[in-house]
């Protein structure tokens, strides 16, 4: 690619991206009512949306071979445990974190 | 003065909650970086990219993209299969991020699966300006990332200690915004549908594929839920 081409691509990667994020502002803009099904779903969608995220975290996971998952099971069951007792975010992350590199680099290599 | 006090007490507010986002940036802005000076790319085109996508995992998809032939259209296809979910996290924030000025411009264009996830669960302390406090926290999450792939990109290659597992972090993050939420929602439906349907579809058609099959069964079920959920008047 020359470089106005190079360019031109990632303007349209920025393009595409931001399309993402700000349609769904056009189409329901601030100052005109948004229909009530979009309401329920802007109540109801984001506590699905973070689940989907959490799945999206583990989607290349491979359980059939390798250490089968076992690293991020063990790992995010000791997040939601420490997190249930201590409800300390910061605490939770690190814990977890650290963890998960041990268990990789040392015990499931 | 007391725009300036309302703008320091919003980023003192902001900074703590964004620390897991600083360490996983760190992580994935320096992997990006090294990346793309290793596909050849001078340090200004990676922090550009940063700058001006902002978003991990098209970015990452990216570089070898950026070394093909010119395909102008399959790099705006990209973006939009890639970062499809976006439009959820838009509706979920509409209301939220209902706040005047220009600051909104920017809080949009920053909504990458961090700052959202901060941003829609965090209740910033009162006393504490709503508009600054999500402004700061997409503020500190851009400069993170943009910092991060400069470090990478220039410097990256010198960096040794072992990282292997460090990009967690993020999935971390988002266990225990989950985990937050089911502690406090007083109905869990929606975040049960949230885990269950997207496990499911990634069974059936894997990584790649799971995630547009993702939203769709999402909004059907929510689509279906909606009666029952009014009904028992569920507040989350």
């Amino acid at each position: 690619m020359t470089k106005a081409q190079l360019l031109i691509t990632i303007a349209l990667f920025a393009v595409g991206t931001m399309m993402t994020r700000f349609l769904p502002f056009i189409i329901f803009p601030k100052n005109r009512t948004t229909p009530k099904f979009v309401t329920y779903l802007g109540k109801y969608l984001p506590a699905a949306v973070i689940g989907m995220l959490v799945i999206y975290c583990i989607k290349d996971v491979d359980i059939m071979s390798g250490a089968h998952g076992l690293p991020e099971l063990i790992s995010i069951a000791v997040i939601v445990l420490l997190h249930v007792w201590r409800r300390q975010v910061l605490l939770s992350v690190g814990v977890g974190t650290v963890l998960y590199m041990l268990l990789v680099q040392f015990v499931f290599v | 003065m007391k725009q300036g006090n309302d703008k320091i007490k919003a980023l003192e507010a902001a900074f703590p909650r964004t620390i897991p986002i600083l360490a996983g940036f760190m992580f994935l802005g320096i992997a990006y970086g090294i990346r793309m000076s290793v596909a050849g790319f001078h340090p200004l085109y990676s922090v550009l990219m940063s700058i001006i996508i902002f978003g991990g995992s098209i970015q990452f998809v990216a570089v070898p993209m950026l070394l093909a032939p010119f395909a102008p259209l399959e790099a705006l296809f990209m973006s939009l299969m890639i970062n499809a979910r976006h439009l959820f996290y838009g509706i979920s924030m509409l209301e939220k991020y209902s706040i005047p000025s220009k600051k909104r411009l920017y809080l949009i264009f920053g909504m990458i699966d961090e700052t959202f996830s901060i941003n829609c669960t965090a209740e910033p302390p009162a006393g504490v300006d709503r508009g600054w406090f999500y402004f700061f926290v997409t503020l500190l999450d851009h400069s993170y990332w943009v910092i991060a792939t400069a470090i990478g990109a220039i410097f990256g290659t010198a960096v040794s200690f072992n990282t292997k597992g460090l990009d967690f972090v993020m999935t971390a993050l988002f266990v225990v915004i989950f985990t937050e939420q089911v502690l406090t929602e007083k109905d869990h439906l929606s975040s049960i549908l949230g885990i269950a349907l997207p496990l499911v579809c990634l069974l059936i058609f894997g990584g790649g594929n799971f995630l547009i099959p993702s939203m769709i069964a999402l909004l059907a079920a929510l689509t279906v839920a909606k009666k029952p959920i009014e009904k028992r008047g569920a507040v989350l």
